[in-house]
């Protein structure tokens, strides 16, 4: 298309496939908002074809100019695409309610996975967000979670509505919490009968204004794959001991930190 | 410390980076006596694994001594002299169970990034991508070790560690390959790459009975090797046509078993379908050049096996499928279960059945690796495996 392949261009040409491989990737197994990032992408490959233009002339010059028109042309139809996507959402970061489902896999009895479910002081161990749980007794708790907003956290009472120990565990907030919110897990054999699948349902109830804003930062842009992750950390510690760190993820599994990670070595000063 | 890190596509650097530490109580620390650069560790210096980044610390051949433990290692002393298993795997869950090390549940904290590109996710491997867990290698002064009650193996005194090594990863790789292949007496088996992976498949391949070995690379002095140490017969692709020739040394049957031991950067035979696969390579729109895996299942003959433990990461394009299921073919595959084959190799080379020091061809120390890497990337220098020290 009129650049030559000097090194530079051959490493841009070959960033520029490798973005493209990511936005197929997100684009099909990702959240909706990924069209936006596309549109990233093509004002990135303005600027690199009109930096090309700068530094090409006659034929050479002609040619990046008509891919330059080319790619304008496919950004107005992505900006389009973004734009309608964004209208058709509901729910996520908006006031009102929001269901989220996750699952896994643990290779432990149910009786062993609800026991630890159970005792509520564990579950800041896995679940990112949560700060702590207090068991109140009477099977009711205090849970309180981070809130990015100004270092306020977020603190609610809740209590739980059924339990079967080995089977399902049931809890919501009680009145007067910021977000009203609910969730249950069902714990069930898997089919060899060796591990059980948990199976997680949350609900939240966003309000609007400042607390709803901080609601939506808490639980991210992809809130189910946070959840999924909280379980991931949860089958860790019960079939390891421990959640999995890393150099590059010391607080382990994380959707917030995958994308953009520190390189694989240890850290200036240590981590923990 | 120092470590070899990447730098960018074909770069490598030694660089002083902090000492690794304890982050989890099943951890050790170990310090590296002797590191391998291995075939794997081309892909990522190469720039074709995605998500490897700047100052990501390589290697994952790697033995030592124990210098520090978690309080929940038991199993080990500070002082043990060990190899440690390439793949990063916990012994609890249900994969680890079952004796499916690489594909341990727990140990890839970036499970959700690779289940967006494979469906699944496999186990965290030391020094290979962020993909797979970003963990720093081990072509380093030190490398922490997580689930160090798990992997390890002690080594006594009496052998070195160059007899040893290799136990951590290209002797059970290899291993794997043939036994993937169910060989039984009579049988012939094909194996695509000379490398140290090849060389051990085709080792192996005699070792569990194979009647006949064939060994296909270009590399006159890999050739040589294998036909000397596994009694193969050689084909060179760039002299002659592989399935012609694979035809006619089996009178028109094809091998057995094909092995798989080159992986995604396969080396063509210059028409243009290898130009077609390079271009699309470079510019990320497949991720593999898989010239020799399509080659390997063309050979096969009806009913066979296409064992294939070189790697891929990704997508592939022009792949023979109608192959595959009209000709009843197995393809068996996977990053090596090392965990399962420490023990009975080490009984191996122990009874002197096999003596995998003969792959070695070049010791430099550690600081020496951006040479290394260069060397062994283009073969030159008979180069067939580097131990580094660090
Ligand atoms: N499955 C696993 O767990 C595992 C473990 C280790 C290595 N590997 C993989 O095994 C492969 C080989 O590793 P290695 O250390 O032996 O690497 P290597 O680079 O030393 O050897 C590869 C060999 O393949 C030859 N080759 C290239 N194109 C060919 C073709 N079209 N036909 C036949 N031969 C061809 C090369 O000349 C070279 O000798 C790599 O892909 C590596 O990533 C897999
Ligand atoms: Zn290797
Ligand atoms: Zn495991």
């Amino acid at each position: 298309m009129g650049v030559d392949d000097d090194p530079r261009s051959t490493l841009v040409v070959r960033a520029v496939g490798a973005r493209e491989l990511l936005h197929a990737v997100t684009l099909l197994g990702g959240p909706t908002g990924a069209v936006w990032t596309r549109v990233g992408g093509d004002a990135l490959d303005l600027a690199l074809l009109a930096s090309a233009a700068r530094s090409r002339s006659g034929t050479r010059r002609t040619r990046v100019l008509t891919a330059l028109g080319v790619v304008g042309g496919i950004t107005a139809v992505d900006l389009y695409a973004a734009a309608r996507t964004r209208r058709m959402q509901h729910g996520r970061g908006r006031p009102g309610p929001l269901e989220l489902q996750a699952s896994v896999t643990v290779n432990r009895s149910p009786e062993d996975v609800y026991a630890f479910w159970r005792s509520l002081e564990n579950l800041p161990r896995f679940m990112l967000h949560l700060q702590t749980v207090e068991d109140l007794g009477g099977g009711r708790s205090r849970w309180r979670a981070n809130a990015p907003l100004r270092r306020r956290s977020v603190g609610w009472e809740a209590e739980i509505t059924s339990e079967e120990p080995g089977r399902r565990l049931a809890w919501k907030s009680l009145p007067g919490a910021d977000v009203d919110n609910a969730g249950t897990v069902h714990f069930g054999p898997t089919p060899d009968g060796r591990g059980t699948e948990v199976k997680v349902v949350l609900h939240y109830d966003v309000p609007g204004g400042r607390v709803g804003r901080a609601v939506a930062r808490l639980l991210g842009e992809n809130p189910v794959q946070q959840v999924r992750d909280d379980l991931r950390r949860f089958k860790q510690v019960m079939e390891t001991g421990d959640v999995v760190r890393t150099e590059a993820l010391p607080e382990g599994t994380d959707a917030r930190h995958q994308v953009l990670q520190r390189p694989g070595r240890a850290l200036k000063g240590g981590v923990r | 410390m120092k470590a070899v890190c990447f730098e960018g596509p074909t770069k490598v650097g030694v660089h002083d980076v902090p000492d690794p530490q304890i982050l989890n109580d099943r951890d050790a620390i170990v310090r590296v006596t002797s590191t391998a650069i291995c075939g794997s560790d081309l892909h990522l210096y190469d720039g074709y694994v995605p998500m490897v980044e700047p100052g990501d610390i390589f290697g994952h051949e790697f033995m030592g001594e124990v210098v520090e433990l978690g309080p929940a290692v038991t199993n080990l002393r500070v002082g043990d002299r060990v190899v440690v298993p390439f793949p990063i795997a916990c012994g609890g869950c249900r994969s680890c169970e079952r004796g499916l090390w690489s594909l341990c549940e727990n140990s890839n904290p970036n499970a959700g990034l690779a289940e967006k590109l494979m469906g699944h996710s496999p186990a965290g491997l030391f020094g290979y991508s962020h993909l797979l867990g970003g963990y720093p290698g081990g072509q380093a002064e030190y490398v922490r070790v997580p689930f160090a009650d798990v992997g390890p193996m002690r080594i006594d005194d009496d052998l070195t560690d160059e007899q040893v090594l290799f136990l951590t990863d290209v002797f059970p790789t290899g291993y794997m390959a043939a036994e993937m292949c169910g060989i039984e007496p009579g049988d012939v088996v094909a194996v695509w790459g000379a490398g140290p992976v090849g060389q051990f498949a085709a080792a192996s391949a005699r070792l569990l009975g194979a009647s006949e070995v064939i060994v296909v690379d270009r590399v006159p002095e890999r050739l040589a090797m294998a036909e000397e140490k596994a009694g193969a017969t050689t084909v060179n692709f760039e002299e002659t046509n592989v399935l012609l020739e694979l035809r006619e040394l089996t009178a028109g049957r094809g091998p057995d078993h094909c092995i798989e031991a080159v992986g995604m950067e396969a080396h063509g035979d210059f028409t243009a379908v290898h130009a077609y696969d390079k271009a699309k390579q470079l510019m990320k729109l497949q991720t593999e050049r898989p010239q020799a895996i399509r080659e390997a299942i063309l050979a096969c003959g009806n009913g066979g096996t296409v064992s294939m433990v070189g790697v891929y990461g990704g997508m592939v394009d022009k792949f023979p499928l109608g192959s595959v299921m009209n000709r009843s073919l197995t393809i068996r595959t996977g990053q090596t279960h090392v965990h399962r084959y420490l023990r009975p190799l080490l009984e191996h080379i122990r009874n002197g059945d096999i003596d995998p020091t003969y792959i070695i061809s070049h010791r430099m120390p550690l600081t020496e690796a951006p040479e290394a890497y260069d060397m062994f990337k283009h073969k030159n220098d008979e180069c067939t495996k580097v131990v580094l020290t660090p």
